[in-house]
């Protein structure tokens, strides 16, 4: 008899542990292509605040989202946290993201920065715009971004890999307003101006201009953000191109509800969490990014850099348009 | 077939190679799946306007690195294994640290000396000399990717150099040959398997490279294939060009193969010891120094000097618990997946020496193609299968009513699998290299004295083998340590490693925070190098007091 009993409770113990851990507490589990180091104090501050523990795993947006689609709807994932307007629309394109009817993402999140579908939503806006330098460059001869093809530029642009998907959506916005005829001949004179084969990274590109490799770049604003806080007299400025056109290029990092998750309400919770102005703060300060919602404060270097009129153009286009812009800087030879 | 335990044997053996190359062949064959689906114009697009010169810089950057591999490692081996000058003996070991250097790591910290932003341009120009050029060329990436990767050349070579029987050298000398000519008719030649085992390894991991070549911004193979899944969103592209990559591989296999299947082994003979090596002399003693202290300078002390200089500044934002943990998490799963790639690869290269001429020896070469694919394609091929186990699974205990989470996936078995599939040849070569040298009359004599099976497998070959497998061990241990994109795939939730760690700064361009797990990665890769060290040297000596 007792034995018996011995033997049922150590039973019920093993099926108990042997119970995942996710049935019994509140529980997220995040895939995130931003990060550990930019997107872990946030959910450690949503734990704290709301008691669902988050589980997380980063990794590349390509190898996250083919992920997914391997585990099917057997995925224990509910948010896919990504970088990239172009990552984001092939994740819906994928069919992984659940539309979400939310007023309060509605209502924070502008619509030119979310999918038209409300698939997924932006959450930080970092813009790619032009870098110069102070000692050689006049910004009074800086206009577009077309215009760094001029002959004035010859040997004195300086431009990071086409491999990047910054650039790629880049050119797929170039391609958006003015289609791809023109846009192939604005890049091929870019390669034209380049001073050097472009380099794999902004800060190289910052670091090159800084050499007198060049003159002249394009990068994402929080690179240059990171060089002036470690060298506050750089001789390098941000110039917002096109102010009087289609706006400074932007792109986004931002996140969906996965069509498989089984804790959609939760996850819904959370995103609109992370639009509140208090989550949108710390998650543009964290890197030097402009929060998606707007009206919040920025990091005191961000706003050293002063106001611009940004691209309206819905960034869903980055990524339909992703596939044409390589191509297109393929056949222009920019490497 | 004369004796009764052959005809037994090979069943069970013969079994577990099938079993072993399984795992192995089916992430491959998931990927090349992905390829029949159709891929539209992409492969089109890629053929017309980069395909030959993808073409051609791999093959030039491949040819470079192996033959500058092979120059290197060849000779620092003979220079260690066989001579004597002062300081040998340190830098018999110290040679080998390269080896736990990332490529990626070393190519940005070689950009970061040489370039622009770093000392050596600021010197010149400060100085008044013209600057140096671009170091972003073909030859730099091609130098890089040498320093990192001759470790696996020397290492094998030297090896052979130790184990080759002294006599045949002694014999070459007293029929008059010099030192010099010694060395190109008799131990170059009797030391082929090795120092083309080694040879392969550094041309498959060149192929599968991404890292190192994406800083350069050289474009291969693999950045095509980078390009095609993450670019193009086409996996299906990607599988395409990967499927290219594995065709390639699959040849530089053969082609080393049939070479070493024209070669036959008799003699062991006596191990080197040191009694045994050619004294240098005045200049020569010098010289040997000078050139294995530069190449030592090179490869390790200036790039790793650089990188505790950038430690030094973000130390102390990088160093909290989690540090600990990540670096506990590297070395447990670097020894488990060792132990377990080398144990695979002695069954592998035990069974395809039971059957010399049959397709089994074709079925083990199968099990070392993952290691030429690129980390993260071979990522999705194991996720794929492991995903769709669980899929199945669940459906099974889901008709029976019970909800079931995914138990395959996400769990420590799946990602030591996944390095056995990524690191087999890795284990394999060094293995196998030392088993062509087991003469058949030594099998013969264990057997007609009642040796069969894993009692043979025991007690005769894995001591004879030690070296072979502990060489195999120290490469996959490393290895393992420094892999990223299996680790980030396949770890279970909260297992993070000095590699993802790496990842996570590096993915942002913050290679400075980088630093520390960086260099804690080559120091925690001193560990079973120094270990490989002892034990190989105390071979030698042994044997001198038993004879």
């Amino acid at each position: 008899m007792k034995k018996t009993l011995t033997l049922s409770v150590i039973f019920l113990l093993m099926l108990a542990a042997a119970l995942p851990g996710h049935l019994l507490a509140e529980e997220l589990v995040i895939y995130s292509a931003r990060n550990e180091h930019l997107i872990e104090p946030l959910f450690e501050k949503y734990e704290k605040e709301t008691g669902v523990s988050i589980q997380f795993r980063t990794d590349n947006a390509g190898a996250l989202i083919q992920r997914l689609i391997a585990e099917g709807g057997r995925s224990r994932a509910d948010i896919l946290i990504t970088v990239d307007a172009g990552n984001l629309w092939y994740a819906a394109q994928q069919g992984l993201f659940y539309p979400v009817a939310s007023q309060v993402l509605e209502a924070n999140i502008p619509s030119h920065l979310r999918d038209p579908g409300n698939r997924w939503f932006g959450l930080s806006v970092r813009a790619r715009t032009i870098v110069y330098s102070t000692e050689r460059v006049d910004p009074g001869n800086l206009s577009t971004y077309q215009a760094l093809g001029d002959p004035q530029w010859k040997d004195r642009l300086v431009l990071r890999t086409s491999k990047k998907v910054y650039n790629q959506s880049l050119v797929a916005m170039l391609i958006s307003e003015r289609g791809v005829k023109e846009s192939e001949k604005i890049v091929r004179s870019w390669v034209d101006n380049l001073s050097s084969a472009p380099y794999s990274s902004d800060t190289k590109v910052m670091e090159a201009i800084l050499a007198r490799k060049g003159d002249v770049g394009i990068v994402n604003t929080y690179y240059y953000g990171r060089l002036l806080r470690d060298k506050p007299d750089l001789p390098l400025a941000l110039y917002w191109p096109d102010q009087s056109g289609a706006g400074v290029h932007i792109n986004v990092s931002g996140a969906g509800v996965l069509s498989t998750s089984s804790h959609k309400l939760r996850a819904v919770h959370f995103l609109e969490w992370l639009s509140s102005p208090e989550a949108q703060k710390v998650f543009a300060e964290a890197n030097m990014e402009y929060p998606a919602t707007p009206g919040i404060d920025t990091h005191p270097i961000v706003n050293s850099w002063g106001t611009f009129r940004a691209s309206t153009m819905n960034l869903a286009q980055a990524g339909e348009l992703q596939t044409e812009a390589i191509k297109l800087m393929d056949r222009a030879d920019y490497r | 077939m004369k004796f009764p335990g052959r005809i037994r044997l090979p069943d069970g053996w013969t079994a577990s190679a099938i079993a072993a190359a399984a795992l192995v062949v089916v992430p491959i064959a998931a990927i090349l799946f992905q390829a029949l689906k159709p891929s539209g114009e992409i492969m089109g697009h890629l053929a017309s306007t980069m395909l030959p010169r993808l073409v051609l810089n791999t093959v030039i950057l491949t040819g470079g690195v192996a033959i500058l591999t092979s120059l290197i490692g060849v000779s620092l081996a003979w220079l260690t294994a066989v001579c004597e000058f002062p300081g040998r003996r340190a830098l018999s070991w110290l040679l080998l640290l390269p080896m736990a250097v990332p490529a990626y790591v070393m190519a940005f910290t070689f950009l970061g000396l040489m370039d622009f932003s770093g000392p050596v341009y600021r010197i010149l120009t400060d100085a008044g000399l013209p600057a140096p050029s671009d170091p972003r060329s073909v030859w730099g990436v091609i130098l890089v990717m040498s320093l990192c990767l001759y470790p696996y050349v020397y290492l094998l070579s030297r090896s052979a150099f130790l184990s080759m029987g002294i006599r045949s050298m002694e014999a070459a000398r007293s029929l008059g040959a010099s030192p010099l000519s010694a060395f190109f008719r008799v131990a170059l030649p009797m030391a082929r398997p090795w120092i083309a085992g080694g040879v392969m390894l550094v041309i498959m991991e060149v192929l599968a490279d991404f890292g190192a070549v994406s800083i350069f911004n050289y474009d291969t193979f693999t950045t095509a294939i980078y390009k095609a899944w993450f670019g193009f969103f086409s996996l299906s592209a990607a599988a395409k060009l990967s499927g290219i990559l594995v065709v390639l591989a699959l040849s530089v296999l053969l082609a080393e193969q049939k070479m070493r299947s024209e070669m036959r082994f008799t003699s062991m003979g006596k191990e080197q010891s040191d009694s045994d090596r050619f004294v240098l002399t005045g200049t020569w003693k010098f010289a040997a120094l000078f050139y294995t202290g530069a190449v030592l300078a090179v490869a390790f002390i200036i790039p790793v000097g650089q990188l505790v200089m950038w430690c030094v500044s973000s130390f102390a934002q990088e160093f909290d618990k989690g540090y600990w943990s990540d670096l506990g998490h590297t070395v447990l799963l670097g020894a488990l997946a060792a132990g377990l790639v080398c144990t695979a690869a002695l069954v592998l290269s035990y069974t395809a020496r039971l059957h010399p001429r049959s397709m089994v020896r074709h079925l083990v070469q199968t099990s070392t193609l993952g290691y030429a694919l690129p980390g993260t394609v071979l990522a999705v091929g194991i996720v794929i299968p492991s995903a769709g186990i669980d899929n199945l699974l669940a459906s099974i205990t889901g008709f029976l009513g019970i909800p079931m989470p995914p138990a395959i996936q996400g769990t420590v078995p799946v990602m030591l699998a996944a390095y056995m599939v990524r690191f087999m040849a890795v284990g394999f070569n060094p293995v196998d290299s030392a088993m062509h040298r087991v003469t058949k009359n030594i099998d013969e004599t264990a057997r007609t004295l009642g040796a069969r099976g894993i009692g043979l497998l025991r007690r005769v070959y894995v001591p004879i083998l030690r070296g072979g497998i502990l060489t195999a061990g120290v490469l996959v241990f490393v290895d393992v340590m420094k892999e990223m994109p299996i680790t980030l795939m396949t770890r279970p939730f909260g297992i993070d490693t000095l590699a993802v760690k790496i990842f996570e700064l590096t993915s942002e361009g913050e290679w400075h925070r980088a630093a520390l797990p960086a260099v804690t990665l080559v120091l925690a890769g001193l560990i079973p190098v120094a270990l490989l060290t002892r034990l190989s040297e105390m071979t030698p000596r042994r044997r001198k007091t038993d004879g």
